[in-house]
């Protein structure tokens, strides 16, 4: 009893002068929202990846209690707003938050909904795209009042390509999925192998023809078509899978016809997070987010979790709850907020994609985490990983 | 052999005593101890889950242990290594300061954003104070009336007062402050970003940043260079600041701040610990398992010696 006494009377006195603001007690707020725009596809193939009703939002959740435990010092409260939606209704939802005067969105879509969506807020609001890995979306459709906290599929491709590079695997059999997300998935390992070397000395597409995906676990059919499907390839190192649609990469595994390691969409898989990252302080990370969500973290809530946090170190840093100082601030040179991933996280400005060192991880463990030391970068060895200045398609129009 | 020969006589003019150095191995579970003098390993002694931060009493009669997944502290006897008691530490305590008195203990608990402070001959939880997300770096003035603890996610570090444990002031410094460290006669208080890759050298009696140390290597990339442990001489002249993965221990001069040297150690180098007469540091590198020893004097690495899993924390016993 007594020790709770001195824990609350500590807690009052905090809120009550922070050393920094002793004239001013009046709290600032800083408001967000998190949008989350539910696909309603077919489950995943493996019932461990169904998604958690919570997903996202326990990242939001951390990022605001993080946030808030520095506000105390700082005379900030943070909040964020969840809504859960559908490509529909996602449009109305983002004007009514629009409406409602919150002004940092993030959005959690695939690409086509996080443009239109970011076409629809305009100047009226700044997307934090915490899901989306087109590259289109930070080229030639980049839009100035969008921050990219999800790598890009050419940053996971050329995170991949690095590692393979440096395993002395350059040749690699290509198996592509037939949806439009696992073309533009493989055009960026097509990429990924011209700009550092490898071969793609073998490119199938695996056709989606729907039928019996999950039947009796999909081993009875798998074992017999996966062999089938890979035989006769010219001779590779390594078969790299390009499945954004779910379908067929989880069966790769074992059952390719020769010998080699599965990698990209499934086997060793490019990732921004794993519930499994131990180093550069990230132990305390999980075990946090395990306490509030009572469950492992997924990458949607570690790029919700960094989105929010960007905004919450843009509000210390600046000591101000204005969000066109708080865009500006995030938007400027002198930005970076700390990850869990051993340096500090900045933005591109050619195309505000957040630079990040990439984990390349198989189910249990992170296995590397790229870029790998050997490529090297003028500037930084971050911009190794995904499309540098000189190669932009990204032209902002007049900033807004 | 000329190094060798340098080396005998050293041992032969200074007769100092042998002190045991104590190496806490963060994945072994297990305390490492050394001997100064000969730099050979003593033994090697289980003590519990997941031990970090580590101290000793200014007597040096109890070894004082981070045991940060059993959720407290384990007070060990430092000859034998028998565990004598234990201490309430509040949760994943990481890494803990003791007044100079060498009463109480204040202890960072990193998931739990508190600073806890206990009373090591009660074994009684005085306070609980409310910090920063992720506090790790702890620091005690000379005079122990002040006490600092940094928070590594809120980027500050908080300066607490120890009589009536409040916070008095904050200061904002670069992305994870891991380390607090005062000079000897209090004027300068240096903490370590590892993120931002700074020191912040802060003047104490305004709180406010008065320099900030800036590292660069030829040949490692500014991104391994990551500030984690500081030791400052006790006439103030020399700092030592281990840079984590970029394998260096920087030699800093304490009156002007500026970098003198880089020393190669071992591999992820974070905390340091001198001998009582400061003629050894020695550096625990958690990727290559092994402690570097430095000779202050010469700001030369002349040895190596291998320990336990992932060695974190390191104390030296005093005479």
């Amino acid at each position: 009893m007594f020790k709770r006494i001195i824990v609350l009377l500590a807690g009052v006195w905090l809120c009550a002068v922070p050393a920094a603001a002793q004239q001013q007690p009046e709290v600032a707020v800083i408001r967000a929202a998190v949008l989350r725009v539910d696909d309603p596809g077919l489950p995943p193939i493996s019932r461990l990846d169904l998604p958690p009703e919570d997903l996202a939002f326990a990242g939001a959740r951390l990022a605001i209690e993080d946030n808030d435990t520095t506000g105390r010092f700082m005379n900030q409260d943070f909040e964020a707003e969840e809504i859960a939606t559908d490509p529909g209704s996602a449009g109305a939802e983002l004007d009514r938050l629009i409406e409602d005067g919150i002004q940092f969105i993030v959005v959690l879509a695939d690409d086509a909904t996080t443009l239109a969506l970011a076409d629809q807020a305009g100047d009226r609001a700044m997307i934090l795209n915490a899901m989306a890995r087109g590259d289109n979306l930070r080229g030639t459709d980049c839009r100035f009042n969008t921050i990219h906290v999800a790598p890009s599929n050419a940053m996971l491709a050329d995170a991949l390509a690095q590692f393979l590079m440096w395993k002395n695997w350059p040749r690699w059999f290509l198996i592509e999925g037939s949806h439009p997300a696992d073309t533009a998935l493989a055009d960026a390992y097509r990429r990924a192998a011209t700009k550092f070397g490898a071969r793609i000395v073998e490119d199938r597409v695996y056709e989606d023809t729907g039928g019996a995906r999950r039947t009796d676990s999909g081993h009875v059919q798998v074992q017999k078509q996966m062999p089938v499907f890979t035989q006769r390839a010219e001779d590779h190192d390594v078969v790299v899978a390009a499945d954004e649609a779910d379908v067929f990469a989880s069966y790769l595994p074992y059952q390719v016809w020769d010998p080699r390691p599965v990698t990209g969409s499934a086997g060793l898989v490019p990732r921004s997070w794993h519930p499994a990252m131990e180093a550069w302080g990230a132990s305390q990370f999980q075990n946090r987010f395990e306490e509030l969500a009572n469950r492992p973290i997924r990458e949607p809530d570690y790029q919700t979790w960094l989105a929010l946090r960007m905004i919450g170190e843009a509000a210390t840093r600046t000591q101000s709850a204005d969000p066109q100082t708080l865009r500006e601030f995030m938007l400027s040179e002198q930005f970076e907020v700390a990850g869990f991933k051993g340096q500090k996280l900045t933005l591109r400005d050619w195309d505000h994609q957040v630079r990040q060192p990439i984990l390349l991880t198989t189910g249990k463990l992170t296995a590397s985490v790229s870029p790998q030391e050997q490529f090297l970068h003028q500037i930084s060895q971050l911009d190794t990983l995904g499309i540098d200045r000189p190669e932009t398609e990204c032209k902002f129009r007049e900033a807004t | 052999m000329k190094h060798l020969l340098t080396l005998t006589l050293c041992l032969a003019a200074a007769p100092a005593l042998a002190n045991r150095v104590f190496v806490s191995n963060e994945k072994g579970n297990d305390v490492t101890v050394l001997d100064s003098e000969t730099l050979e390993v003593i033994g090697t002694y289980p003590v519990g889950n997941r031990p970090r931060g580590i101290t000793i009493s200014p007597d040096g009669s109890e070894l004082y242990v981070c045991a940060s997944d059993d959720n407290l502290v384990r007070v060990f006897d430092p000859e034998t290594m028998e565990e004598m008691h234990t201490l309430p530490s509040g949760p994943d305590p990481e890494l803990f300061v003791l007044h100079p008195s060498g009463n109480p203990l204040y202890v960072a608990n990193e998931d739990d954003n508190l600073v806890t402070v206990v009373d090591t001959k009660t074994h009684e939880v005085l306070a609980e104070i409310p910090v920063g997300v992720e506090p790790e770096g702890m620091g005690v003035s000379p005079d122990g009336q002040v006490v600092i603890n940094t928070s590594e996610t809120t980027n500050m570090a908080h300066f607490i007062d120890s009589d009536s444990f409040e916070i008095v002031a904050n200061v904002l410094v670069d992305s994870r402050p891991r380390f607090a460290e005062y000079n000897h006669d209090g004027s300068k208080l240096y903490v370590s970003s590892e993120i931002g890759g700074t020191v912040s050298v802060i003047d104490p009696s305004t709180q406010q940043i008065a320099h900030k140390i800036e590292f660069e290597i030829p040949g490692v990339l500014p991104e391994a260079i990551q500030p984690v442990g500081v030791r400052v001489t006790s006439d103030g002249k020399k700092v030592f600041v281990a840079l984590g993965p970029a394998n260096r221990v920087a030699v800093i001069d304490g009156e002007t701040d500026e970098v003198r040297d880089y020393l190669l150690v071992g591999q992820r180098v974070w905390q340091m610990a001198f001998t009582p007469d400061e003629r050894y540091l020695f550096t625990t590198n958690g990727n290559s398992n092994d402690v570097s020893v430095i000779d202050v004097a010469e700001e030369e690495v002349v040895k190596s010696i291998p320990v336990g899993q992932q060695p974190w924390g390191v104390v030296v016993a005093p005479d």
